[in-house]
């Protein structure tokens, strides 16, 4: 099926060689890192996890949002997910060879990564990470190209693939709660160490994921012959709509705890984040930003007649995207080291060449999505499908 | 002979699993060079099931009090000078009491506690969250009570740093050597590299050697040092006759490092 | 043969690359490795004294294994003492016992290592001696 990666129009062979060229600026400037060392990078002895990890967070809630495509077509047999679903699985891949991507780019001593297989410590959550984002990504490569080939093939999918898909469903929601897990166990870190991480993770990945997928899926429409379905695409805007409610209200509950309880540490993070502390403030106008973004996606979704508009359900999708980027990706890591142990504060900006190696990292997952979505739009397209996505016709091509 | 594609791939795939996994096994079968029996500790080491240290604040009245035992440790363990305070490496530094003990603010404590400096170091606590976190074993708690460095092993992933509630965990973001090239080494101990965590390991490598830590030999009784678990120890002397309190108590990680402020003999 | 010219020119870059160390290696001098362990360390000891932890031959083969596990028993398991076949003692320690009698890393370690283009990192930390320039 790979091929069907290969053959494509102008459009197509410019926007690889432009993911290309940035892949290839990137893996300059990570030479650069490997050689000097992650001095480089903007962080510091006390804020000692960045942009590369804040990435890593931020993606694995994109892989886990598979789910909610997943979900309800194989569990609840919800047709209108039909010509979707791969699109979920594929996007899913695509994050969590991100993931691992940003994970090895941040590693100190990145040739020793193996010594976590090696020296297994199931103490560690850093080790349940690298285990379950493993299998999560085994598992939709393995549903995914199965499924996606039986339908080339004209076949239904064979039946030891529904245990499989079952699997990812659960699983999918463990990989980012023990992401989550990997700060809201930290004895040291009190904006991270609050029971609802996990849930906030999830609200945020489940309404992130979709949002992508919505745009994704209007890309996909709007330049290839295959149309993943309006009743779908509708379909995500409404899981969109109450996760982002979820994520919002969760993001007040925390507040709450920090400023009715009037505990220092706990709120400590908070007024660095959104006021400054100390005449400290960097991160102020992009949380702002993030703040401003969440609202006017919600003003768009809450309202079904402006989510029936697909151009407001994009500008709704967008905002969601950025908004929660900006907090899981960035905001989030950096709050939690801000004030350090020390009740000192070092602020932490990326730098140039950090941001470069972040975009090229960004670069192979989407040239992933790309190649993968190629494949699966060239399969989908031979194929013709009734209004509620189910396949009515044989493909006519081998 | 005629393969399709797929098949050449399938072929391919599970020969080369089968190789490495081949080698592998055999490798880990070969016969263990050296018997576990020939290796033993140092007759003169220092033994103890729980090392702790307290900290006498009146015997810290100059500079130079500090200065001799951070620089007692520093040089023997070839800790780099690094001038950007971002990316700095320390075992052993200073904190006035509001950063040493964050959430024990008081704008009506004694102006001499105020401004008086605190000895901070790694606590070698007895629960540690560092050591929970690492992935792989880089950081350990000995039976002695050590809280541990491999440096070989660690991965530089930082989870340790984030863990750690005293913040006494600094990690090589560039390669110390070039950072600081007329740094006067001790030839009897390595260096660090690039991408690895370091912080102070109570000198184990002088405790091998029946020697107390660097620091506290220069302290002259500023430091005392000894067996928590040892009812006649110097260390449980001292706890019992002086108010001691700790750094995060309440955290639970029950750190080794105890500060006293009247030095009662 | 279908595609028959790409496959020729793909087969004969895919040999010039494999045969790369070969061709690209032509014309130089091979100088068989010969360590120095001649120090002033080891000129002052008596002649029947002059002997490494173990033989010369094991040396050889497992000097890297040896070290890995004196690695391990040091940091991780807190020995310190090594009984070498004969049953002499030795302090498990690279700076503190190899290299005090084999203080001339650039004639003996990196010998051999230079021959075999290995590049072992312990150096990356461990501090080498310094040796006398000539």
């Amino acid at each position: 099926m790979l091929e069907k990666a290969l053959k494509g129009g102008t459009r197509y062979w410019v926007w690889i060689f432009f993911l290309l060229s940035v892949i290839g600026t990137g893996f300059i400037a990570y030479l650069y890192q490997f050689k000097v060392g992650l001095g480089i990078t903007g962080m510091s002895r006390d804020v000692s996890w960045g942009l590369y990890i804040g990435q890593f967070t931020f993606l694995v809630g994109v892989a886990a949002s598979g789910v909610m495509v997943v979900l309800p077509y194989y569990l609840h047999d919800y047709k209108k997910f039909g010509r979707i679903t791969v699109l979920g699985e594929f996007l899913a891949i695509s994050a969590v060879i991100m993931c691992m991507l940003f994970i090895f780019v941040d590693m100190g001593q990145p040739l020793r990564v193996l010594n976590v297989i090696l020296h297994p410590t199931p103490n560690s959550v850093m080790f349940f990470d690298m285990l379950v984002l493993s299998v999560y990504l085994l598992l939709n490569i393995l549903v995914g190209w199965t499924v996606l080939g039986a339908e080339r093939k004209g076949f239904p999918y064979p039946k030891w693939v529904k245990p499989f898909v079952y699997l990812s469903i659960a699983w999918a929601p463990s990989i980012h709660t023990v992401t989550a897990f990997l700060y809201a166990g930290l004895p040291g870190r009190h904006f991270w160490l609050s029971a609802i991480m996990a849930a906030r993770f999830l609200a945020s990945a489940f309404a992130g994921g979709p949002a992508l997928l919505i745009l994704l899926a209007l890309i996909v429409r709007k330049y290839t012959k295959f149309d993943p379905g309006k009743e779908a695409i509708q379909a995500l805007g409404k899981i969109v709509t109450y996760f982002m409610i979820t994520n919002v209200f969760f993001l007040g509950l925390e507040f709450f705890t920090a400023f009715y309880s009037q505990i220092p540490g706990h709120m400590h993070s908070f007024i660095y984040l959104y006021s400054g502390l100390e005449g400290h403030a960097k991160l102020v106008p992009i949380m702002w930003l993030s703040s401003i973004l969440a609202v006017i996606a919600l003003a768009i979704l809450i309202f079904p007649q402006n989510r029936k508009k697909e151009g407001l359900l994009a500008i709704a999708s967008v905002s969601t995207f950025l908004s929660l980027w900006i907090d899981k990706g960035f905001g989030l890591i950096v709050g939690g080291f801000v004030p350090n142990p020390f009740e000192k504060i070092t602020e932490y900006w990326p730098t140039v060449p950090e941001t470069l190696i972040t975009l090229a990292v960004w670069a192979i997952g989407f040239l992933v999505l790309t190649i993968l979505y190629k494949i699966a739009v060239s399969i989908k397209e031979d194929a013709v499908f009734d209004k509620y996505g189910e396949k009515q016709v044989q493909a006519t091509n081998k | 002979m005629s393969m399709n594609r797929r098949e050449f791939l399938k072929i391919a795939g599970i020969s080369t699993v089968l190789g490495i996994g081949g080698i592998t096994a055999a490798s880990g079968l070969r016969k263990n060079l050296v018997e576990a029996s020939q290796v033993k500790p140092s007759s003169g080491a220092l033994k103890a099931k729980r090392w702790a240290m307290v900290i006498d604040m009146s015997k810290f009245k100059t500079d130079d009090d500090y200065q001799r035992c951070i620089d007692a440790c520093h040089r023997a363990h070839n800790v780099p000078n690094i001038s950007n305070p971002k990316q700095e490496v320390k075992w052993l530094w200073k904190e006035t009491y509001e950063h040493a003990f964050p959430g024990q603010e008081d704008e009506y404590l004694s102006e001499e506690i105020k401004h008086l400096p605190f000895l901070v170091l790694c606590n070698h606590c007895t629960n540690p969250p560092c050591v929970r976190v690492c992935p792989t074993k880089a950081t350990f708690k000995r039976n002695d009570g050590i809280v541990m460095m491999d440096m070989h092993r660690c991965i530089g992933c930082r989870f340790c740093m984030a863990a750690c509630p005293y913040g006494a965990r600094s990690f090589n973001f560039k390669d110390p050597r070039k950072l600081d090239p007329g740094l006067e080494k001790n030839l009897e101990f390595p260096t660090r590299t690039k991408g690895v965590v370091e912080k102070c390991t109570l000198c184990y490598e002088r405790l091998a050697e029946g020697l107390e830590p660097a620091c506290v030999e220069a302290s002259k009784g500023g430091l005392i040092f000894g067996d928590l678990e040892d009812p006649d120890s110097e260390v449980r002397k001292v706890l019992s006759l002086n108010y001691s309190f700790r750094r995060r108590p309440e955290l639970g990680t029950q750190p080794g490092v105890y500060y006293i402020l009247g030095g009662k003999e | 043969m279908y595609n028959g010219g790409k496959i020729i020119i793909g087969i004969i870059i895919f040999v010039g690359l494999v045969t790369f160390p070969l061709w690209s290696n032509m014309g130089k001098i091979e100088v068989k490795p010969d360590p120095k362990t001649d120090t002033a360390e080891i000129m002052k000891l008596p002649e029947n004294e002059r002997v490494c932890v173990e033989a010369t031959t094991f040396m050889k083969k497992e000097h890297m294994q040896l070290l890995n596990d004196w690695r391990d028993w040091v940091v991780r398991d807190g020995e310190t003492i090594y009984v070498n076949a004969t049953g002499k003692e030795y302090t498990m320690s690279l700076q503190k016992t190899c290299m005090k009698c084999h203080s001339n890393k650039t004639k003996f370690c990196d010998v051999c290592h230079n021959y075999a283009d290995v590049k072992p990192y312990c150096w990356d930390c461990h501090i080498a001696p310094k040796e006398k320039e000539i």
